[in-house]
């Protein structure tokens, strides 16, 4: 057991004081492993669990099968159909859900101390005896449906689809997770059963629990829960590498709207990268620190073009990628494109500053022990710490590889990292007079 | 994203944390304690102590609903130019400042109230209650900020709804439902009265509102009522409250004018628009207005009619008829006006909404009729209670929840004896509340169609 106290120094020369989350390691008696967060401050147990390979491994012709799938495990389990499943967590308040990302099956689970022998039970048939029923499945068939239906037209999802077709290409991350009508009517109950069988085994089994559980009885429950899984279903993870095209593009899809929506990407770094410290924080400066940051000034408080402008970075377990998006007036849509892509070559000319790097540093730092505040948050924080390879000191060690950053290394990373002529952009919204035309490579802003 | 208003929230959502069985009778939800300061400010404290952090939000008793005639959109303009800075804290500083601390930090708007908070380290927080306090009585604009963050909030406007078909119908709806009633307008404004809010306009609004006698502080996490209330005194007990002020806490009312009762439908085609949606809102009582008995009973029903893929409309529409693909229910009556009961189905594919709208039509006349068991209201009510296990959870929710109720109009009674009120409904007061409020009530339906011919339209 490893008691962890994480000390926040920050520079303003303020201290705060240490927040303790204790994290231990514990073992079950049948060999399992999962980081324990104990707390008995609420009468709350969260599990945050997974399995490495997610939707990226769907086959291209029943492409949403890894959603469809997930959102049919909590419809119907052993004994239990649809109906009784289902009242069984809502007479509990019990939370158990599934989802599918690019990359790994996951689930969570929330219930209060006095229904946790129930919850465990629930999950446990869940996820070794769903039942796939007729009418639970053609249900949220349906419901996947409707709901590809009614975003086609949304340009939100739009530019962030054409965006990762320009980035990744014919990369399964280039895909829509959720599949199209075709690929999801294809999908049938055999194919469900068949996932659930390649998918869940232990070898790429990730379990995190926080609140009111001691480790003696979280390893009796992870045994309960899981241990009859099988031990490997052979299943090949591995992605061919998803590289980032070096030359960006220019994507315009016309659209009649008041606004248009634009986003913009290029190559990132993996979350396993020595940089990445450094470039969450020069990712902050440009536009990570939602109001401190250097692109909302110039677009927003400087000239009011939009509402909110924002980048992130995306690492995924084959490549990565850095994403950028704004929501402008259609008519001054050029200026907020060509005002990101000179922040975005000012970065990477001159770096953040002294005063902007500790600025992000600060930030960061002390508002770490807000990632903290449920449950729920604690338990998806330290699957997240496992699933990433963290260490179980990650929660301690993470301050100090922030303070660490030397403002040398961050203006190189910037240098090495942002590059405006590899940027792809995807600008959704009506023609206006000085654009190019739909679909046409558009002139590079400056 | 930052400083965002909040469309009056829909029952369910502003309901389901309030929301244990294993609860002792009498046992309090949150468990948070209560002053008030000489010049008029509530101060509420809902310990928590699981985490080193506070949430700290300053609570006004004024919204959209409060937009003068003509000026609407300016309670939220109002919101966003709080952030302009104080002669303490200049432009810029704000922000800075918080995020500097680690704070994370936000404003909303709503029909009824106006909030900001700054979630952060409770070493922290004196210097959050400074900057607060400040801009309470010191806010400082000048033309160029006032004329920028115009542009942002019409950019707001676009983002989330000229740009967003289902939200231009939800404005057409409120404005057919409620008439020249507050809540017809939309917090975010009309579009063309927003570019004529002026910086006179918005130091109007503040010196009328902003005082700390129309103020809710509230603190959610690791403090005590002891630890904080010299903190309330230093920094809030000093400000001077509203010119005129008559030394009393007076109750929130609008003017419950209603138009003759009518059901009125709305139906919008819209290019962007590729799978039809339906929904119904049909005006309701509130914790201000009517009976609070039928408060606690549609709370229930809401419940009981679509709060899970268990609910009985649920069942019926999606899973026995599947003219559905989704249906939910919420009931929103925390509110200071009438309250608002809505239900919402996506029709499920090759469905028109003409035919779910009548099989919801027929489900509900059947549900009137003999549809409302004893067993289906003490399930109900078992599971609204076992929600209520998650309430002190997070500090963060918590604070939301409370602020929201108190804004409201409810008494922190209320919010925390909220299981007992909740225990003495019975089937027959849900089934009367029902049938009053889809028989008496005046209600809108909206109907969001493809254009025709286009993919999911109509087939002519």
């Amino acid at each position: 057991m490893i008691r962890i106290f994480a000390t926040l120094i920050l520079a303003c020369g303020l201290v705060s004081p240490a927040f303790a989350v204790t994290v231990k390691e514990v073992k079950s008696p049948r060999g399992l492993t999962a980081y324990l967060s104990e707390d008995h401050t609420s009468p709350v147990i969260a599990i945050s669990f997974g399995f490495k390979g997610g939707t990226a491994l769907d086959p291209e012709a029943k492409l949403g099968l890894s959603n469809l799938a997930a959102s049919t495990l909590d419809e119907g389990a052993g004994d239990l159909d649809s109906f009784a499943f289902q009242s069984a967590l809502e007479d509990r308040a019990i939370t158990l859900r599934y989802s599918a990302s690019d990359d790994a099956i996951s689930g969570t689970l929330v219930t209060t101390a006095p229904n946790a022998a129930k919850a465990f039970e629930l999950l446990h048939l869940s996820l070794t005896r769903p039942r796939f029923d007729a009418e639970p499945l053609e249900r949220m068939r349906r419901q996947i449906l409707v709901g590809i239906a009614s975003r086609t037209e949304n340009p939100n999802f739009v530019a962030r689809q054409k965006l990762y077709q320009t980035m990744f290409g014919a990369h399964p991350y280039a895909r829509d997770d959720d599949g199209t009508a075709a690929t999801v009517k294809a999908i049938s109950a055999d194919d469900l059963r068949a996932w659930v069988k390649s998918r869940f085994g232990r070898d790429r089994l990730i379990i995190a629990a926080s609140g009111d559980i001691t480790a003696a009885d979280l390893g009796k429950a992870m045994d309960m829960i899981f241990a009859e899984l099988p031990a490997t279903t052979g299943l090949n993870v591995m992605l061919a590498p998803a590289t980032v095209a070096a030359k960006g593009q220019t994507v315009r899809v016309e659209k009649n709207l008041p606004q248009s929506v634009i986003y913009l990407g290029q190559k990132g770094l993996k979350r396993t990268d020595p940089d990445w410290y450094a470039a969450t924080l020069v990712d902050y400066v440009l536009g990570g620190g939602s109001f401190s940051s250097r692109l909302m000034d110039e677009v927003r408080e400087k000239r009011g073009l939009a509402y909110g402008v924002s980048t992130a970075l995306a690492p995924y377990d084959a490549g990565a990628a850095m994403i950028c998006s704004v929501a402008t007036r259609a008519d001054q849509a050029e200026t907020s494109l060509a005002l990101i892509r000179s922040e975005w070559k000012k970065i990477r000319d001159e770096g953040p500053t002294e005063t902007e790097l500790q600025g992000a540093k600060d930030y960061m730092i002390g508002a770490w022990p807000m990632r903290f505040t449920s449950t729920r948050a604690i338990a998806d924080m330290l699957y997240a710490v496992q699933r990433d390879h963290l260490g179980i000191d990650y929660i301690d060690k993470r301050n100090s590889m922030l303070e660490a950053v030397t403002l040398d290394q961050a203006k190189r990373v910037a240098r090495t990292l942002y590059d405006p002529d590899g940027l792809s952009v995807v600008v959704v919204g009506p023609t206006v007079k000085g654009a190019a035309p739909a679909g046409k490579p558009a002139a590079q802003a400056p | 994203m930052h400083r965002f208003f909040r469309p009056v929230a829909i029952g369910l959502l502003s309901f389901a944390a309030f929301v244990s069985v294993a609860l002792p009778a009498h046992a309090a939800v949150y468990g948070a304690e209560s002053f008030t300061l000489a010049n008029g400010m509530q101060v509420v404290v809902v310990p928590n102590h699981r985490a080193p952090v506070v949430s700290l939000m300053i609570w006004y008793k004024n919204g959209a609903a409060d937009d003068q005639p003509g000026k609407s959109g300016i309670a939220h303009f109002l919101e966003h130019l709080m952030f302009k800075g104080t002669p303490r804290y200049s432009a810029g500083a704000i922000t800075d400042i918080v995020a500097r601390h680690g704070g994370e930090q936000n404003a909303f708007t709503s029909h009824d109230y106006t909030a900001y908070y700054e979630n952060v380290a409770v070493e922290h927080m004196p210097l959050m209650m400074d900057i607060e306090a400040d801009r309470m009585r010191n806010l400082a604009l000048d033309k160029k900020g006032v004329d920028t963050e115009r542009e942002v909030i019409i950019e707001e406007r676009r983002m989330r709804v000229d740009n967003v078909p289902a939200a231009i119908l939800q404005e057409r709806m409120a404005a057919a439902l409620w008439m020249t009633n507050h809540y017809g307008v939309p917090v975010i404004g009309w579009e063309a009265e927003m570019r004529g809010l002026t910086q006179r306009d918005a130091l109007d609004y503040y010196n009328k509102f902003y005082a700390p006698n129309n103020a809710i502080l509230l603190v959610s996490g690791d403090v005590t009522r002891d630890s904080f209330k010299p903190l309330a005194e230093k920094y809030f007990g000093v400000l001077a409250p509203a010119k005129g002020w008559n030394g009393k806490q007076t109750k929130r009312t609008r003017a419950p004018f209603l138009y003759h009762h009518s059901n009125v439908h709305v139906s919008m085609t819209h290019e962007q628009v590729t799978q039809p949606q339906w929904s119904r809102d049909t005006i309701a009582p509130s914790y201000n207005v009517g009976d609070l008995a039928d408060v606690h009973a549609l709370e229930v029903l809401s419940q009981l009619m679509g709060g899970g893929s268990t609910a009985k409309m649920y069942r019926k529409l999606v899973i026995e008829q599947q003219v559905a693909a989704t249906f939910s229910a919420g009931y929103d009556g925390e509110t200071v006006s009438y309250g608002t009961f809505s239900v919402s189905m996506t029709p499920a594919p090759g469905v028109t909404p003409e035919k779910a709208e009548a099989a919801y039509d027929a489900a509900l006349a059947d549900l009137l009729k003999d549809g409302i068991t004893d067993a289906d209201v003490t399930l109900a009510k078992q599971r609204l209670n076992a929600q209520l296990a998650y309430a002190k959870d997070s500090p963060i929710s918590a604070a939301q929840q409370v602020g929201s109720a108190l804004t409201a109009g409810l008494t922190l009674d209320q919010v925390e004896s909220w299981p007992e009120a909740l225990a003495k409904v019975t089937a027959e007061d849900v089934r009367k509340a029902a049938r009053k409020l889809f028989s008496e009530s005046s209600s809108v339906t909206g109907v969001l169609l493809p254009e025709a011919g286009a993919a999911g339209g109509p087939s002519q």
